[in-house]
């Protein structure tokens, strides 16, 4: 495929570090365009439905404190969702890892004899890369959710976590269907493209018994799964199928049915912009003669309880993936999300990818941000992604110093002398004057520096640089006549 | 009053003008400055970087050096909000409770310039002049950390002379973050340039600011570019009187 050297890699095993990955992003002007004006439509319709709300931060320490006792009890409430939804007639299944995940949910399909599955998006089942999984396994996956099924057709990855195919504009869109579903007259009317959407789903629905969902939240009063969706094939999933097999993160748990007041609020307007989302699906158990008859929830730890034990880090897991951080954030803004190496982009993937990796890959993520607040800023439940960042640098830190080789790393060379010359002050003031001499060599006649060597050249290969000054603040300070200071 | 000055590490060894405008600034308005000339820096980049244990030996230093100040004033938000924001984590981690205490009595007369001015001086009009048309670049952490809210504002307001225009976009970081301009120069430098097409398009002949550190980065485009505006710290700008007007505008 002509794109192939280009096609993002979402595995954070064998992505590419940011600042690598975004480079492609960077010099493509069309995929700048599409995320930029994407996430500032969003950002304009969150912005204002959040200022029409007059307790919106008393919402926001609602959201956050509900998450963080949830989190709190964990054990107890995912053990009290599991006695509920079984007396309810669903099954529930425990998996430690995405491999034990996917194992669970193949071998349900095989017994159900399933050669074909529709899904309603789930991000968790991006995580666990499920689908070449199952068509591996010889069963034939197929999205559900407009934004999956064009990136399904299109041989694309999911950019965003609640917009995935943010980054393909229309007539992109328009080029896919056309191509995948045989279609050549079709035009970029978006009536055109959602009716060709449907007429391609409606078959889907009806032929297909068996579905896959997420869950945004799990209620552990009730034993009830949520989906809360825009299009309504959510709804389609849950009604015509026979079997449904939920697939939901340990941390997606709620304590009460009543908890979902604060939750749908502040999740609609920071995910998408809107009052509330047009579909709300809640499910218990199995409901004889309506909805699948065979239902099934697997809960995913792979990683999330190393998470939990952590005092700073476990706040990563209040996330209720609204997207509300990626949408604020500048950086992103630039890269989108492939260059995140990720199925979770943005200041949350940046957190919570390196994590779920136990630390062992994507260590340039937690770099991937320039601590600007945008996000904490946003965050529905507070999750105040900066310390969190902060704290994932120290880990990197610390892991990359037992690497010998990083000993003479210029960066690493460079903090470590920082750190010398801040302990002393004539240390420091002897630098700065060796500085102003060895600086010399760099700074052009008009007085400015062009070119740097070194980690120097990252900043001038975009900016110049003021030569240093003949006398430092504090020369100046000491020079002073006495009866001024 | 009496006050510390806490220059910070690049002001001193890059940016002396913005100092000399302090001292000129808040003596004029009846400040007695000392300047402890044991001070390096705060260990923003140290912190900012994952090298806690040296950012927490710089923090150390900071409290023991000015336990004695009745006020701390610092020309820099960032530096303010490494103080104010990671200090307080970085002692509960690595340090005893004498140093935190320490830190805790310290922390509340720790203030920002506009701060200072502000809610500590109780004034507004500090009898500026700089005729010149200005916009105000709020950095991330003198937004979002410290708070500043209106008070830049409010201190440009009264400059007799000063034209200011608004900023478009004025919560968008510019793109400089520390380290991270030069661990991700390329990403970085895509939100310099989106941010200078907003500053650029201002017509503005000055981008000010409160920390230095953002106009050191959007100065530097500005000269590699010939756009034909200037950075100024806001200091300068207060300084700025028809007798001695600022540095920059010389």
């Amino acid at each position: 495929m002509s794109h192939a050297a280009n096609h993002p890699v979402l595995d954070p095993t064998i992505a590419p570090p940011f600042p690598v990955a975004a480079l492609p992003v960077l010099r493509n002007p069309q995929l700048r365009k599409n995320v930029a004006h994407a996430i500032d439509v969003i950002q304009a319709k969150r912005a204002k439905l959040v200022n029409e709300k007059t307790d919106w931060q008393a919402l926001r320490e609602a959201g956050s404190a509900i998450r963080a006792h949830a989190l709190d009890h964990l054990g107890a409430y995912l053990e009290e969702f599991e006695t509920r939804c079984t007396d309810a007639g669903g099954h529930v299944h425990w998996a430690a890892d995405a491999a034990e995940a996917r194992q669970i949910i193949l071998d349900l399909l095989r017994q159900e004899n399933a050669s074909e599955v529709i899904k309603i998006k789930t991000m968790t089942s991006a995580e666990i890369q499920l689908n070449p999984f199952l068509e591996a396994g010889g069963v034939g996956v197929f999205e559900t959710d407009l934004a999956e099924i064009i990136l399904q057709l299109g041989d694309e990855e999911p950019s965003h976590i609640v917009v995935p195919a943010l980054h393909v504009n229309r007539s992109q869109v328009r080029e896919i269907f056309a191509r995948r579903m045989g279609l050549e007259n079709l035009s970029d009317d978006p009536h055109a493209l959602t009716a060709a959407a449907r007429t391609y789903l409606r078959q889907k629905f009806l032929k297909i018994p068996t579905a896959i969902s997420g869950a945004n939240f799990l209620i552990a009063e009730t034993g009830a799964v949520a989906i809360v969706e825009s299009e309504g094939n959510g709804r389609m999933c849950l009604t015509l199928p026979r079997t449904m097999i939920t697939l939901a993160g340990i941390e997606k748990v709620l304590p009460r049915f009543q908890d979902l007041e604060v939750m749908l609020q502040v999740l609609a307007r920071s995910a998408t912009g809107e009052r509330m989302n047009p579909y709300t699906s809640l499910w218990t158990g199995v409901t004889p003669g309506d909805g699948p008859q065979n239902f099934h929830v697997v809960l995913l730890d792979n990683g999330r309880s190393s998470i939990l034990s952590h005092p700073v880090e476990r706040q990563t897991l209040k996330c209720i993936r609204c997207a509300a951080c990626m949408n604020a954030c500048p950086v992103y803004r630039q890269t989108g999300g492939h260059a995140y190496g990720s199925v979770y982009p943005g200041p949350i993937g940046a957190i919570l990818t390196p994590q779920l990796m136990q630390m062992q890959h994507a260590q340039s993520l937690p770099y991937a941000s320039s601590l600007c607040g945008a996000c904490y800023e946003v965050c529905p439940v507070k999750i105040n992604i900066p310390e969190v960042l902060l704290d994932l640098r120290a880990q990197v830190v610390n892991q990359e110093r037992k690497q010998g080789g990083r000993f003479f790393d210029p960066m690493y060379l460079g903090l470590r002398i920082a750190n010398l010359l801040f302990s002393r002050a004539w240390l420091f003031h002897a630098a700065q004057w060796m500085g102003r001499i060895g600086i010399k060599l760099f700074t052009g006649k008009d007085g400015w520096i062009h070119s740097l060597p070194s980690i120097g050249a990252k900043w001038t290969q975009t900016r110049d640089l003021r030569g240093l000054p003949s006398q430092t603040f504090h020369q100046w300070w000491a020079a002073r006549p006495k009866e001024a200071k | 009053m009496r006050a510390s000055l806490f220059i910070t590490c690049y002001n001193d060894t890059l940016f002396p003008e913005t100092g000399r405008a302090v001292v000129r600034l808040l003596e004029r308005l009846g400040v007695a400055l000392d300047f402890r000339p044991q001070q390096t820096c705060c260990g923003q980049m140290h912190a900012n970087t994952g090298f806690r244990g040296e950012a927490f030996s710089q923090a150390k230093r900071f409290v023991h050096l000015y336990q004695d100040s009745e006020i701390v004033v610092i020309p820099s938000s960032s530096c303010v909000a490494m103080i104010r924001d990671q200090y307080p984590a970085l002692f509960d981690e690595l340090g005893n409770n004498t140093l935190r205490n320490e830190l805790k009595t310290l922390l509340p007369r720790v203030y920002e310039l506009s701060e200072f001015l502000i809610d500590r001086l109780g004034v507004e009009d500090v009898g500026a002049y700089f005729p010149h048309r200005v916009t105000y670049h709020a950095s991330c952490h003198g937004l979002r950390a410290l708070h500043l809210g209106e008070r830049p504002n409010r201190l440009l307001a009264k400059v007799r002379g000063l034209d200011q225009v608004q900023l478009p976009n004025l919560d968008r970081c510019c793109g400089f973050g520390g380290t991270f301009s030069v661990k991700n120069a390329e990403v970085s430098s895509a939100m310099l340039a989106v941010k200078l097409q907003d500053v650029v398009s201002t017509g503005a002949e000055y981008c000010t600011a409160l920390d230095n550190s953002c106009l050191m980065h959007l100065g530097g485009a500005m000269h590699r570019q010939y756009a034909g505006m200037k950075t100024i710290h806001m200091a300068e700008i207060l300084a700025s009187t028809e007798a001695v007007p600022a540095e920059a505008a010389q």
